[in-house]
């Protein structure tokens, strides 16, 4: 392909200062990635060991609106539990035991820490121990946190993977490790497109079943496809396992940088490379193009939200035309975002953490065109006049490579042509 | 420890969200981990509320834990004050900062505010969302109210609607109605749509009308035994309860009961003609103890359903429900596990569920229609149109309600009459539903009309003799409606059993529907 993106720009925001400020956070707990990893790994059960706010959070974040029985429940602490340590181990034994005869068919379980586990310090390592050996071979028992004192939001979704890596066999082989949850659709177009290169083998974590898993060593090649999945990032690093560090694969030139990377780790050439990129890019450049039309020139604020946040804003601002006025994330991990920190160009607010209320003070002063927050503050900031995208969309719809860069563009479009669209008020 | 997929009620913390949310100018600062701010969308997603809920919460990690969370909760109440100015303020933990035995309560009162700062014990381990609102709202009328002289005219305090409720924002407008028909005032709803101030002045009523015992018995004891104030025990849900509650109204206030029926519609259109077809229809009834109570009444004197269970996830309302299931000659099910719930539906086979949006979830899943009539609620429970459930409007409401989700009445009898019709049968599902009407393939159904296969077909578990349906029998169930197939294989079945009949044969099918015939 002979178009060239545009340059990166002389400063990125990687040496910006960033804004950490700290107060009441507007976010979701890592719980809420289980959501989606339970639907991901179709033989594991996720059990949260908490308390009646804990599955209060997943039937809300679930919208009740699933209708077979979920892969997931709640061990819900009682006051009982409360008074001694024994005791809630053996409750546990007892409540885990009573799951696995009612769903045979689990070969993964996760015990998963909550803020009152946490705070009650519930050894969920030890009790995942214990079950392992009593369930082995059929049932694997792992257990990470998702607590909210520990994790926000997709930070769950790492904390999980990053606990299945230790368990993985040891290898040698050369393999290449896509890392994250992605919805099937997604995850084939990329190994699709990586075989059409002649790079193989390729595995995928989280595997959507505990046989399908392979072994980890210090010839295997990882690329993350989230931005979030730091934990597991420093897990594979702990194993040996060699990161390719690539902007994330959102927009035509996240993929094409990010498939790029791992071509180059494995010598493909560059005929062979344009020859399997050259018709997807154009179709994903045409499609953003017309995705985004409504953004052209306008301006754009994120509240922190999925830790998606930098990557979003650098497709939003080099490939939608967007002026970001501040990108929030919950948390920056330098090394993970630096190769998109390096290709937003300087200017942006870059925040981390979060105080809602001077937040919120910042996002009215700056009256942006578009305001990509959670679903808590959408319809607030909506009656105010703000026109909002709500980000958790962003991680439950197929927004990766480029068969989905114009739906990705869609996404933040659609709210500003519906604001265009009604006319609620009387005929002049 | 006590597993759970599903869960009727949030914690009690989210109940006194319920109630602060529903009021203007008072405030909660909640302490609370990061991640609990998703109660925020109940009110901004469900409800669709255009303001965030009026709480701070403190946000505190896990490096907060070892040094000190409680100048976090101190500095948070003092910066929600300055920043929202409210009236006053609510202060209390949640599930986690319960453990870790900050008492919100206690540093509010050091910071010296110049409102008052109620502070809320809701024992998150114990206790859940029902009760944190009964008890928030308890609270707040104890810190707030004193006994007043009362109002020259005769008024009423409304008490019991919160935000997040089951049509409690329609059903405000209604009860107002019904008491200005009876000239009667009223002084204050609370705690939606109270401020503060209003609180303070809910004494001066002449008594209360208890809207939701649910969520403000507590509070109706207090003002009772505190401000001399009688409340209403009748809730005004069903065409009946609706004319009980305005003679116990008249009672209360020494008043003329005077009713406006001129828009009742509802007890001529169960007496039509058209509605033939909902009598003996068999219903199961699950949700808070409030409008399962109510509901009960309407579905059995004012639609003529036959109640064959019901039940209340609310233990508060336990004893109150038995004592009711008992007169409707059913076994009440006390409980808030889903499973179980699910469980009893499946046993009875009702023809129609009304329940919560959990049994709606129950009803897809088995097949069977549901019209909701209680909380947990979901985006659909607060639709734009005015869609009370109490009063003269609420009767009309729930005609239209728990009618729309059944196969209309003369669809019903065409559908017996061309049941055996490709285009227009059973499987076809109601035809106002939308949906793609399944065409059904004919002719594939060529089995042998006589009983001389081996009876390898469906067993029923009837107890101790296993009853076995013979082919032929099975092929004329079939074709028997779906909507009241389950009825007839269930008499059929007890029919067989109560007679230790082991194979059910047409012949028995017919003699169980002879036998039951009414």
């Amino acid at each position: 392909m002979t178009e060239q993106f545009a340059p990166p720009p002389s400063r990125g925001c990687s040496n910006t200062p960033v804004l950490k400020e700290r107060g009441q956070h507007e976010v979701f707990c890592g719980l809420t990635g289980i959501i989606w990893l339970h639907r991901k790994m179709q033989d594991a059960f996720f059990l949260v060991v908490g308390s009646r706010t804990c599955a209060h959070l997943l039937q809300s974040a679930a919208g009740v609106m699933i209708f077979a029985e979920p892969r997931f429940a709640t061990a819900i602490l009682e006051e009982t539990d409360l008074a001694g340590m024994a005791d809630a181990q053996q409750e546990l034994d007892r409540v885990v035991s009573e799951l696995l005869e009612r769903r045979p068919d689990i070969k993964q379980l996760f015990l998963v820490g909550s803020c009152p586990s946490e705070v009650i310090k519930l050894d969920l390592a030890k009790a995942a121990e214990r079950m392992s050996a009593q369930f082995a071979p059929n049932v694997r028992v792992l257990s990470y946190s998702g607590s909210g004192i520990e994790t926000t939001f997709t930070q769950g979704e790492d904390a999980c993977l990053a606990a299945m890596v230790p368990v993985l066999p040891q290898t040698d082989a050369r393999e290449l490790l896509l890392v994250g949850a992605l919805p099937d659709i997604v995850e084939e177009q990329a190994v699709g497109l990586l075989e059409a290169m002649g790079i193989g083998p390729i595995r995928v974590l989280p595997a959507s079943r505990v046989n399908d898993e392979y072994g980890i060593g210090p010839n295997t090649l990882y690329a993350l496809t989230q931005p979030f999945l730091t934990e597991t990032h420093e897990a594979l690093q702990r194993r040996g396992a060699n990161h390719i560090a690539a902007p994330f694969p959102f927009g035509e030139e996240g993929t094409t940088a990010w498939l790029r990377a791992i071509a180059d780790q494995f010598g493909v050439s560059d005929a062979k490379f344009a020859e399997v990129t050259d018709a997807p890019r154009a179709r994903a450049r045409k499609a953003v193009a017309q995705a985004s039309e409504a953004l052209r020139g306008k301006s754009v604020f994120f509240f922190p939200d999925s830790q998606l946040e930098i990557p979003l804003a650098r497709f939003l601002t080099r490939e939608c035309g967007m002026d970001a006025i501040e990108v929030g994330a919950p948390f920056i991990h330098k090394t993970v975002m630096a190769p998109d920190l390096d290709l937003l160009a300087e200017g942006p607010t870059i925040a981390e953490g979060q105080d809602v209320d001077k937040q919120l003070d910042r996002c009215r002063d700056a009256r942006p065109d578009l305001t990509v927050c959670g679903l808590g503050l959408a319809n607030p900031l909506e009656a105010e006049g703000l026109t909002t995208k709500w980000a958790i969309e962003l991680v439950f719809t197929p927004v990766h490579f480029y068969e989905q860069a114009g739906d990705l563009a869609g996404l933040f479009s659609r709210p500003m042509r519906r604001r265009d669209l009604l006319k609620l008020e009387a005929a002049e | 420890m006590k597993l759970t997929v599903w869960t009727y009620e949030g914690p009690p913390h989210v109940g006194a969200m319920r109630v602060a949310t529903g009021m203007t100018n008072l405030h909660y600062v909640l302490h609370a981990p990061q991640g609990d701010t998703y109660a925020d969308l109940l009110f901004t997603m469900i409800e669709r509320r255009n303001h965030r809920p009026p709480v701070t919460y403190t946000t505190f990690q896990a490096r907060d834990l070892g040094a000190d969370t409680a100048y976090l909760f101190k500095d948070a109440a003092m910066a929600a004050y300055e920043r929202f100015k409210p009236e006053a303020m609510i202060v209390g933990a949640s599930c986690t900062a319960e453990l870790i035995q900050d008492d919100p309560g206690g540093l509010a009162e050091t910071l010296g505010l110049p409102i008052p700062a109620i502070p809320l014990e809701l024992p998150s381990y114990q206790r859940k969302e029902n009760f944190g609102a009964d008890e928030t709202f308890y609270q707040i009328v104890k810190a707030l109210a004193r006994p007043m002289k009362k109002t020259a005219r005769v008024t009423a305090n409304l008490i019991g609607p919160t935000a997040l409720g089951f049509r409690h924002r329609d059903d405000i407008v209604e009860v107002t109605g019904l008491l200005m028909d009876m000239g009667i005032e009223v002084n204050v709803a609370a705690p939606m749509p109270a401020s503060p101030s209003d609180i303070a002045k809910m004494g001066q009523a002449h008594f209360n009308v208890l809207m939701y015992p649910e969520t403000a018995e507590t509070a109706a004891r207090y003002m009772e035994r505190e401000f001399g104030q009688p409340y209403t025990k009748t809730v005004p849900i069903g065409v009946g309860a609706t004319r009980d509650f305005v003679k116990e109204v008249a009672q209360i206030a020494n008043l003329e009961p005077v009713l406006d029926d001129s828009r009742l519609r509802m007890p001529w259109y169960s007496a039509s003609v058209d509605s033939t077809y909902l009598t003996g229809k068999r219903v199961f009834l699950f949700g808070d103890g409030t409008h399962v109570a109510a509901c009960a009444r309407i579905a059995r004197d004012e639609m003529g359903f036959e109640v064959v269970g019901m039940g209340c996830y609310n233990r508060e309302q336990a004893r109150m429900l038995r004592g009711l299931a008992k007169e409707y000659g059913v076994e009440a099910l006390i409980t808030d596990d889903y499973l179980e719930v699910e469980g009893r539906i499946e046993e009875l086979a009702p023809e129609m569920i009304l329940g919560t949006q959990m049994e709606r979830h129950i009803g897809k899943r088995l097949g069977i229609p549901c019209a909701v009539i209680s909380a947990p609620v979901h985006v659909q429970d607060f639709p734009a149109r005015y869609s009370p459930q109490m009063g003269i409007e609420g009767a009309n409401v729930i005609f239209d309600t728990w009618v729309h989700p059944l196969v209309m009445g003369l669809e019903e009898h065409l559908l017996t009459m061309f049941r055996e019709d490709f285009e227009f049968h059973d499987d076809a599902g109601a035809s106002h539903h939308g949906g793609k009407a399944k065409l059904r393939e004919m002719g594939i159904n060529a089995t042998s009309e006589t009983e001389t296969k081996t009876p390898e077909s469906v067993q029923a578990n009837t107890g101790p003799v296993e009853i076995v349906w013979l082919p032929a029998a099975e092929k004329e169930l079939k074709k028997i409606p779906f909507f009241v197939r389950g009825k007839a294989k269930r008499n059929t079945e007890t029919f067989a059993s109560e007679r230790g009949v082991q194979e059910i044969s047409v012949d028995t099918l017919y003699e169980a529907k002879a036998h039951y015939a009414r």
